[in-house]
């Protein structure tokens, strides 16, 4: 579905990214791991045209989009939830998932709000508060609740447990699984969180200092020495 | 419990705030409200008025004791305020406030005390209310600081003013032609630097301001420079004039109606002209706030980021703003035009801008009655308080500071919201009774 091939990303003159191939596969959950800094948030940004990948090519779907705005990259189907949520605080819950739907279809918005407020029924509670007033967990919750409205048929997610307490976590990514099987959207993670993101993927990555440096399936990463010792023990 | 309410009003550092608030009166009020100058036999001569400079200082240090008194106590009553729920209150009395503003605008001409003199200065209110109003699509919704709104302005005034005169076209039809060149400049601008961010914007439409200004008085050709365009078509009601005398196979409008001659027909119309002209620009604003451009912009004014995110396209949604702002502008600036019948490049200066945004920004970046307020106290304040004579700029001055004190975000610095969900009860969030998730649907 997303195929990354040889992407080079430059913020000036320093290489973010230093060829990354990557492959995401439909109806799949791919996770992609890494330490602070190792260019995770740059890839999915360069995914969407912003910053621009100075060489490789990017494929959605048999389509080159490489080189496309990013509002025709989130109208072609893809939706993100970026880092840190950015939500709308002072606009309240039900207008941000309205912006959330600013590339979709209007003839189904009814049935997608009523899709998110199942997925979250806190934001329903919520909807007519303002977003800044939320909780954390519950300003994630918007954020992916807000991408999903555009109908998009590959979901990323920057870093979705930032600075959020364990037993939310578990719950967002609980809800992930449940977006990705029950509603059939692919989703590209990227985490540092790596426990949960491993053992959610049905794919994943690992990213040190722009390049991909291992891959397989979540569990056998999980169980790969190297990954333990780098990104799980001590950390859970 | 008393040594806490004693460390917060220590009496000796209280004296010193207000002694040196005193002392700051005094430097001012020295030269100010002391001296003054005298026509005498012999040529100027300097009156001291030593009492007044008492009575400043001494009511600036009462003052000062007063501001420190009541800051504490509000620090002690309550803690830091959240404002979760600002408004709720206001936000229910919004709708009956604005529905008696507007009976009472449209009452004012035939109230008791409405003479000439209120009438302009409701005319002159009304012209800042719409210009409020536009400018309020660019910097309060879509949050792009423009400080050159008046060249708008100055466009649609030119453009009315030109097109009249030269092509003898009526004030209807030059109305909708005067707004589509203001936004046809709008955009122009717009295109290359909508890409510029906060202060660089803010500028750069500076500079397009003064640019207007300064090809106004250099075209001479065109718009004859400093000397301005007078003669400017008077407005007429449905095709009939305003004049005393009726031409010979016609009517005026105080014939066709049997009325009696009075000059204040044509400034009551000019009143209801741009009290229409500023309601739609208001009803224009409450309808695209609900549609998805607007609601696009007010997302561009929270985060750029994000918006980008979401697959918004920023610039196309900047220009629609600055666009539509420029295009009220121009709609305003041809009602200037027909009202003062003579226009000249003196008439669209910087200040202008910077009242206009001061305007907005005064009542709540993105209040539509803020901006009605915020009109109220800086254009008609100064007006009625005429009577203060030298003191009315003090006055007015006094009163941006106690704004600046008890509203520091503006006067009406509130959001609501474009839609509800379950308008009618609002439902306490009783967490005993919350309904078990996913029983919502029937």
């Amino acid at each position: 579905m997303l195929s990354i091939t040889g992407v080079h990303t430059f913020y000036g003159s320093i290489e973010a990214l230093r060829g990354v191939d990557l492959e995401v596969k439909a109806g799949d959950i791919v996770s992609l791991i890494g330490a602070n800094g190792a260019g995770k948030s740059t890839l999915l940004m360069t995914v969407c045209g912003k910053p621009r990948a100075a060489r490789g090519r990017i494929v959605f779907d048999g389509e080159d989009i490489t080189a496309k705005p990013t509002h025709e990259i989130i109208a072609s189907g893809i939706a993100q939830s970026p880092e840190g949520r950015r939500i709308f605080p002072r606009m309240s819950v039900l207008e941000n998932l309205q912006i959330g739907a600013t590339t979709a279809d209007s003839a189904y918005f009814d049935r997608d709000l009523e899709r998110v407020y199942d997925l979250f029924p806190i934001l329903k509670e919520r909807s007519n508060q303002r977003g800044g007033t939320l909780s954390g967990g519950e300003q994630q919750m918007l954020a992916i609740g807000r991408a999903l409205m555009s109908r998009p048929r590959l979901l990323l997610l920057d870093e979705p447990s930032l600075g959020l307490a364990p037993k939310v976590v578990q719950q967002i990514f609980k809800t992930i699984k449940e977006i990705n099987e029950e509603q059939g959207v692919t989703v590209f993670l990227v985490e540092q969180n790596a426990y949960h993101a491993l053992k959610l993927a049905h794919r994943a990555y690992v990213m040190v200092t722009g390049r991909i440096s291992l891959s397989g399936t979540g569990s056998d990463l999980l169980a790969n020495p190297e990954v333990r010792a780098a990104y799980l023990e001590g950390g859970h | 419990m008393a040594e806490t309410a004693a460390k917060g009003l220590d009496p000796v550092a209280i004296l010193k705030e207000a002694g040196l608030a005193a002392f700051v009166a005094l430097m001012l009020a020295v030269p100010l409200a002391g001296l003054e100058t005298v026509s005498a036999p012999g040529g100027l001569t300097i009156n001291t008025r030593w009492d007044w400079v008492a009575i400043a200082v001494g009511s600036v240090f009462v003052g000062r004791l007063l501001l420190i008194l009541w800051r504490e106590q509000g620090r002690r009553r309550s803690g830091p305020r959240l404002d979760l729920d600002i408004g709720e209150n206001l936000r229910t009395a919004m709708p009956v406030l604005a529905a008696a503003g507007i009976a009472f605008a449209v009452v004012l001409p035939f109230l008791p005390f409405a003479d000439r003199r209120v009438l302009d200065i409701g005319i002159l209110v009304m012209t800042y209310i719409m210009l409020g109003w536009g400018l309020n699509i660019v910097v309060g919704l879509a949050g792009l600081l423009d400080l050159g709104y008046v060249a708008f302005y100055a466009v649609g005034a030119y453009s009315y003013a030109l097109l009249a005169i030269h092509f003898d076209l009526s004030f209807w039809v030059c109305l909708p032609l005067a707004g589509a060149l203001a936004a046809l400049f709008g955009y122009l601008l717009g295109f290359p630097v909508l890409r510029l961010r906060g202060d660089y914007l803010a500028i750069v439409t500076l500079g397009f301001g003064e640019i207007i200004r300064i090809i106004l008085i250099n075209w001479y050709d065109l718009t004859r420079g400093p000397d301005g365009i007078s003669g400017i078509p008077r407005p007429t009601f449905f095709g009939l004039d305003f004049a005393r005398s009726p031409p010979p196979d016609g009517h005026t409008f105080h014939t066709f109606f049997g009325l009696d001659f009075s000059p204040l027909h044509r400034i009551i119309f000019l009143y209801y002209l741009i009290l229409v002209l500023a309601l739609i620009t208001n009803a224009f604003t409450l309808r695209i706030r609900r549609l998805p451009v607007g609601r696009a912009w007010e997302a561009l004014r929270e985060d750029e980021i994000a918006c980008r995110s979401l697959g918004i396209n920023p610039r196309n949604t900047k220009l629609t703003a600055f666009t539509l702002g420029a295009m009220f502008a121009g709609f305003a600036g041809s009602f200037f035009a027909t009202r003062q019948g003579f226009i000249s490049p003196e008439s669209f200066t910087f200040i202008e801008s910077a009242i206009i945004v001061a305007i907005v920004v005064l009542g709540g970046m993105g209040s539509q009655i803020g901006v009605v307020v915020a009109t109220l106290v800086l254009i008609a304040g100064p007006e009625l308080i005429r009577e203060l004579q030298e003191f009315r700029m003090l006055a007015f001055g006094g009163l941006m500071v106690m704004i600046m004190i008890w509203r520091p975000r503006g006067l009406l610095a509130f959001r609501d919201p474009t839609v509800r969900l379950h308008p009618a009860p609002r439902r306490r969030l009783g967490f005993g009774r919350r309904k078990p998730a996913g029983s919502g649907a029937p």
